[in-house]
């Protein structure tokens, strides 16, 4: 297997427990602003996500902030959801990533709108995010675009989607990562994890399809500001599990140190999640609040991040088609 | 079947006229027939074969491969909480079916040409299977599972 263009699929092959996180793009012009967030997380992760359009709100979009922050050192992972752009115009998207030096795309379905900041808009989705995977592979592999048509040279991707342990049915998630990995997904990033029990048992399901032997597992934590966020989360974002004893622990300590107790708890699940055979790395999502990413790794021991350069290629990933 | 749709498929692309007539008669039947069973949305290529008998195009984010992640803890549905999420229905009726492992087949992208047409003429002459996947053949998330691996739909 020859290595990877993709900087993190280099380091997840070597077998470093990576660090990633995510880097939310402004909701204004502020280019300066990013380059700051990029010089303060370079150091702590091992690549960047930069999100697209996250919970239907507008910000500015993922390619360019990606090479924006490529351009401070920075290993970019690209969002593309199916809820703006039809196929045509993620292809375009697709080839201008590739040309702008891109190596990594994570792919989503995407947050409807009916909750976002523009709920009159029309949601797209002509793609799910299982098609969307698989029509990236194809432009990877086969130099294919959706229609048939060729393109030369191919793009080089490494091929991300997401995992949602907690959501129902739990006993279909397994089996959905199955389904985007055969579609040609090689890493995943998981849910906010504060159910270390429910994502322990979504593990062992993976390890018994020998799925975490073929994919990546990044799992998906982040830090609760407040106690109020806290509740708010568990009560109003779909799709996220936090159990009843994390939110009694926020609300009963004072407000002044619940942004510390916030990044204690995550960093114990940071700590219970590694000792689970088959996370190959976390995923730190910590939406306008960057200086928490950097202090969670310094407290997880997992500072400081070693330098990007190759490992010995992984044999045991399944072949790309 | 399969010998249905070759020789009648086969000769109603060759006389478009009768292709018309059949398309006026069979379009307005499977409006009437699957509109009030399964809320049918006339996609022209349907999967419900598939799908556990639940419609997809009923899903608010016309997932053809769900469910998605925003399913609610009660199993509701990120986008109409009080509704169900169809796929978690869908889900739960296909393991009842002898054809359960379907399910996880990767369904292609929809063909939008296709909407307001029928899709039993559309099986029938084969316009709905133009997506080639650049030439790979289908796949289903049961093909990167090994086969001592336990699973839970079986």
């Amino acid at each position: 297997m020859t290595e990877h263009p993709s900087g993190l699929a280099r380091k997840l092959a070597s077998g470093l427990f990576v660090v990633a996180a995510e880097l939310s793009p402004p909701r204004g012009i502020d280019r300066e602003g990013i380059i700051q967030e990029a010089r303060l997380l370079r150091d702590y992760t091992d690549a960047l996500n930069v999100t697209d359009n996250q919970a239907a709100n507008v910000r500015m979009a993922s390619i360019p902030v990606c090479s924006i922050v490529a351009g401070e050192g920075v290993e970019p992972v690209a969002q593309m959801t199916c809820r703006d752009r039809n196929r045509l115009a993620i292809q375009a998207d697709l080839m201008g990533a590739a040309a702008l030096g891109i190596k990594n795309i994570l792919c989503l379905g995407g947050d409807h709108n009916i909750w976002g900041g523009h709920p009159q808009a029309k949601n797209v989705f002509d793609l799910d995010s299982t098609q969307l995977v698989r029509i990236v592979r194809n432009m990877v592999e086969e130099g294919c675009l959706d229609n048939g048509r060729i393109i030369t040279p191919k793009p080089e991707f490494f091929i991300g989607a997401v995992a949602n342990p907690f959501a129902p049915p739990l006993e279909y998630r397994p089996l959905r990562l199955a389904k985007k990995a055969a579609a040609g997904a090689r890493f995943f990033q998981t849910q906010l994890i504060f159910n270390v029990d429910i994502f322990g048992a979504y593990m062992a399901k993976l390890r018994d399809m020998n799925l975490t032997e073929k994919v990546y597992i990044l799992a998906g934590v982040g830090p609760l500001k407040t106690a109020r966020t806290a509740q708010f989360m568990a009560e109003k974002i779909p799709g996220i599990d936090i159990p009843e004893k994390i939110i009694e622990r926020m609300v009963k300590t004072p407000k002044a140190a619940q942004a510390q107790e916030g990044m204690e708890i995550c960093c114990e699940i940071i700590e219970q999640v590694r000792a689970i055979e088959g996370v190959a790395g976390i995923h730190i999502m910590a939406v306008s609040w960057p200086e928490a990413i950097a202090e969670i790794v310094r407290r997880a021991g997992l500072y400081p991040r070693p330098p990007a350069e190759a490992g010995p290629a992984d044999e045991n990933r399944i072949s790309p088609n | 079947m399969h010998f249905l749709q070759i020789r009648l498929g086969g000769y109603l692309l060759r006389h478009p006229k009768l292709g018309q007539i059949f398309d006026k008669v069979l379009t307005p039947l499977e409006i009437v027939t699957k509109k009030p069973l399964f809320d049918c949305r006339m996609c022209g290529q349907c999967v419900l074969h598939s799908t556990g008998m639940v419609c997809p195009m009923t899903c608010p984010k016309n997932l053809r491969n769900g469910p998605c992640g925003g399913v609610r803890m009660d199993g509701g549905c990120e986008v109409y909480p009080e509704k169900d999420c169809i796929w978690v229905k869908g889900y739960t009726k296909s393991l009842i079916l002898p054809w359960s492992e379907e399910f996880h087949e990767i369904r292609k992208p929809v063909d939008w040409s296709l909407e307001g047409s029928s899709s039993w003429l559309n099986y029938l002459t084969g316009r709905d299977k133009t997506f080639n996947d650049c030439g790979q053949t289908p796949r289903s998330g049961l093909d990167v599972i090994s086969k001592n691996g336990e699973l839970s739909s079986d």
